[in-house]
């Protein structure tokens, strides 16, 4: 078999089998045993906000706080917690900042609706803007003259052979 | 009227304008704290030294404390601890410690070099207990009243100008209250 082809094969080889791998900060000896608790566990950390590297979720960050997240949310998820009490466990110490989708509630609205509403808004102002122009002042009337000329190009225009 | 809908975008503009830059303000990096009124959380902390008493949370009732987020490994809280050493000296108000992610060793070896103004010091290794007070980073500086409540989180080291604006007035207050 031809050396340069298998080397290549390997190294396609090796760059999609190392692409297909997530890159995430989970260690071993964090994951619990119990794969679909981990599942929950890796779902839930990812709409969980590092509050360190704040744009980060808690599966993703490096940081040690972000570590210690990820063990106690497994933590309470092993204990029996639903996903809504485990997540609850963190949000009642870090209030509603640690969830990366925050709840509709009445101090998010404006985050919520707030381009829904700028969008109306916008749409509204357009639409009055677009009637307005359609309303322009109508032409003034022709005069004998101008008509009789129009009349007699039309008359040209729509004669076989007459091409303006 | 109708100068009233052509200016509408421009208002509309405008005051988004000022919601965008009042919003630029805040400081996304400091997550204000949600235990603001509530007790305490309870913790029994190994101390830092071999040798000293635990740090619990029954240390903190009946009377108004200080609690310090610390860690060896954190550069400001160097900067600090000189404030720390001259409130504890003038005995404004008993310190307590929290050492952060920290090997006692470490902690108590810090402690050694940089100055000791805690009554009580407890280690937190794990992190438990920091995650349990919502702490993001260190310094961080908790206030509890009398009966073990939470009054006010400081951010960051306490200098001389915030001792002077926010937590002495606060301490003077809460020794007030009953």
């Amino acid at each position: 078999m031809n050396l340069h082809r298998l080397r290549l094969g390997l190294a396609a080889a090796l760059m999609l089998a190392s692409a297909a791998m997530p890159a995430f900060a989970v260690l071993p000896d964090e994951m619990l045993p119990d794969a679909k608790l981990e599942a929950r566990a890796v779902a839930l950390s990812k709409e969980l906000r590092c509050v360190v590297c704040q744009n980060q979720d808690i599966d993703d960050s490096a940081a040690p706080i972000a570590r210690d997240m990820r063990l106690l949310l497994r933590q309470r998820i092993a204990a029996g917690d639903s996903d809504a009490q485990a997540v609850h466990f963190l949000v009642a110490r870090y209030g509603n900042y640690v969830l990366l989708k925050p709840p509709v509630q009445r101090d998010t609205l404006v985050l919520w609706f707030g381009p829904f509403a700028v969008l109306l808004i916008g749409g509204a102002g357009l639409f009055a803007a677009l009637r307005g122009q359609a309303r322009l002042s109508p032409p003034p009337p022709l005069s004998d003259e101008d008509r009789q000329r129009a009349a007699a190009r039309l008359a040209a225009d729509s004669s076989p052979g007459g091409q303006t | 009227m109708r100068w009233f809908l052509r200016l509408m975008p421009v208002v509309v503009f405008a005051a988004f304008a000022v919601a965008l830059a009042l919003g630029l303000q805040n400081d996304p990096t400091r997550i204000p704290s949600v235990l603001i009124g509530k007790p305490m959380p309870s913790f029994a902390l190994a101390p830092v030294e071999a040798g000293s008493p635990p740090f619990t949370t029954a240390d903190l009732k009946g009377h108004v404390s200080l609690v310090n987020v610390f860690g060896s490994w954190c550069a400001v809280c160097v900067e600090e601890q000189p404030m720390l050493m001259a409130l504890a000296a003038q005995q404004k108000v008993p310190l307590y410690g929290i050492d952060w992610k920290d090997a006692p060793v470490d902690g108590a070896r810090w402690l050694r070099q940089y100055g000791n103004p805690f009554k009580r010091t407890g280690n937190d290794e794990i992190g438990r207990t920091a995650i349990d007070l919502g702490v993001t980073g260190a310094p961080e500086t908790f206030v509890v009243d009398r009966q073990g409540r939470i009054r006010y989180k400081q951010i960051g080291a306490i200098t001389d100008a915030v001792w002077r604006t926010r937590l002495a007035p606060l301490i003077a207050q809460l020794e007030a209250e009953r």
